[in-house]
This record gives structure tokens, sequence and C-alpha cells, in this order.
């Protein structure tokens, strides 16, 4: 499939939203890469780690564990926990990644945003075409983003008087909305929440988002109830 | 950086364990069936923990609290994104509205 058959098959309605979700994801990686390298990374890692990993929580996490300090182990096993999600995602898509060579590269492509717009179709074809779409984008934006930011954040070293430091949890809180309109899991991600910032003052970092997993048989309880 | 090379390896296993985890997912979905509250408990699983990225990611930095200006942008970006406000929007409100509030000679 190529970039222009997935943007025919979708229509221009579509395919629209789609490139400026991928616009605001380069936005975000302009903040990640100002974040590494006033963290200090080399520029050039930010911008390998967004290709290699693809996926932006993991990585904030990652740079965030070491750059307090952390073991590169405890942030690669907290960027894999967080990545964990991904399971589910493969799970939830059969339709979408189907054997074949291709496979790697649409593996390679599964991340939230590609996901949520291949969730929301319904014909197989044009789940895939928004998978597709959504998520080369994404593989182009994110670490061009990421570039942009970590030659910006070499030359400004007070990227937070621009703000960016606010903008990835604003970015995850939004993607996460939706899913708390449902009240088990509202209150179990609340519970989760106050856990990880309860614990935050005395274990390490990456150990509180942890820790918050406690909270996870909370949804279950208030779906049984009711 | 500290020990670069322990890094870029941990990194390098990142990206290696994020893949199979990716590739998990078809490749189980073609052998076995997660019985319905498996699901549902994967799912909730990954917001909790988002939430609690969101949260310690808003308001703290290192093992104290993160100041004013970080948690306001987040905050005015998360009203827009419940108003369903689009993407761009959120991320430039949020960043924005940080960046004003340092501006401000408190």
């Amino acid at each position: 499939m190529t970039m222009r058959s997935a943007w025919r098959t979708l229509g221009p309605g579509v395919s629209h939203g789609i490139a400026v979700m991928c616009c605001s994801v380069g936005i975000i990686g302009v903040s990640y890469g100002a974040i590494a390298v006033t963290s200090g990374f080399p520029v050039w890692f930010p911008v390998l780690t967004a290709l290699l990993v693809l996926a932006a929580s993991s990585e904030f996490l990652f740079i965030g564990i070491i750059a307090a300090g952390g073991s590169p182990l405890a942030a690669a096993a907290a960027g894999l926990l967080v990545n964990a999600r991904h399971l589910s995602y493969g799970l939830a898509l059969p339709e979408v990644i189907q054997p074949g060579w291709r496979r790697v590269a649409m593996t390679h492509l599964m991340n939230d945003e590609s996901v949520v717009l291949a969730l929301s179709e319904q014909e197989p074809a044009r789940k895939r075409a928004a998978y597709w779409l959504c998520g080369a984008g994404m593989l182009a934006c994110w670490p061009a983003g990421a570039l942009a930011g970590a030659l910006l954040g070499s030359a400004v070293h007070d990227t937070a008087a621009l703000g960016l430091d606010a903008m990835f949890p604003a970015v995850i809180l939004a993607l996460i909305l939706p899913a708390l309109r449902d009240r088990g899991t509202r209150h179990a991600a609340l519970a989760g929440a106050a856990i990880a910032l309860a614990s935050t003052a005395f274990l390490p970092p990456g150990l509180p988002e942890l820790l918050a997993l406690a909270a996870v048989p909370l949804s279950m309880r208030r779906a049984e109830a009711a | 950086m500290r020990h670069q090379l322990a890094v870029v390896a941990a990194m390098l296993a990142l990206a290696a364990g994020t893949f199979a985890v990716r590739l998990a997912g078809p490749i189980l979905r073609s052998r076995i069936s997660f019985p319905g509250r498996a699901e549902r408990l994967l799912e909730a699983g990954a917001i909790v923990l988002l939430a609690a990225l969101v949260a310690t990611t808003a308001l703290t930095a290192g093992h104290g609290l993160a100041g004013v200006a970080r948690p306001a942008g987040v905050a005015v970006g998360g009203v827009l994104a419940w108003r369903r406000a689009p993407f761009l929007v959120v991320v430039l409100a949020a960043a924005a509205t940080a960046a004003l509030i340092r501006l401000l000679p408190l």
C-alpha cells in the first residue's frame, strides 16, 4: 500500500485529521528532543531512539530515569512495562496485521495513535489504510521532531521557558481521557495516580508508575458491582 | 552522559523488547483466545500506567513538586481535551500556558 492509495481509500476528511495528528506528534517530538539534550544526551540519541522504539511515553520515561540518575537496566525495564500495552493492541487488531513480509513493517508501526484510528474504522481495508497512514506518518514526524528539538535544545538551554515540558503530560492525558469515561477505569486510574505521586517522594524514578499497577483490580471490582 | 555504552545497550534492549511485545499480539491471537476478563485487565493496566505517568510528569520533578507553571499548562490542556478540542490546540495551549506563567514576575 502506498501513501497515495491509503489517502484515497480514507478520503480527504480522515486523511487530513491523520496529517494534523502526525504534525502534533512532531511538535511533541520537538519537546522530547529538547528535553533529552538538556538532560545531557547527545543529539543523535533521541533521534535514534525515536526511530527504533517509536513509542513516546516509554522514551520520555527512559530518558527521564537515566537523567534522574537511575540505572540503564531500570530505565529499559520501566520503558518495556509501559510498552506492554502493545500486547493488547496486537490482540485487538487481527485484521490489520496479516502474515507475510509486510508484517515486520506493520508491527513496528503499532502505536497508541495508529491503533486508535484503526479501531475507529469499520471495514478491514479502511482499518489497514488508517493504521498504515498514521503509523508511517508517525515514523516520519516523531524522529524529525526529535531532531529539531535536539538541535533547538543545544542552542536554547532553557527549554522550560518555552513550556515544552508541559506538552508530554497533556498529550498522554488527552489520549487516555476517552478510556476514563468508564467509571471503573477512572477509579483505578485516579487511585494509581495517587499511589505514584505519594511514592515519588521516596522511590527511585520509574518505580512509582509500576507501583500504581496495584490499583488495577479496582477497575474489575467496580465493573462487577455495576 | 555517564556510562554511554550501557545506556545505548539499554535503549537497544528496549527497542527489541518493544518490537517483541508488538509482534506477540498478532501471533498469540492466531493460536489462543484470551478470556474477556484478562483482556479487560490488560487494558486497565495500560490506562493506570499512563495515568500514573501523567501525574508524575505533570506534578513532580525529582523527588519534589514541579512548581506551578507545568501543572497549570497540563491542566489547561486537559480541560481543552475534555471539551474535545483538536489535538494540536491541546498541545500548544499546554506549552503556551506554562511559558506565560513562567514570564510572570512571581
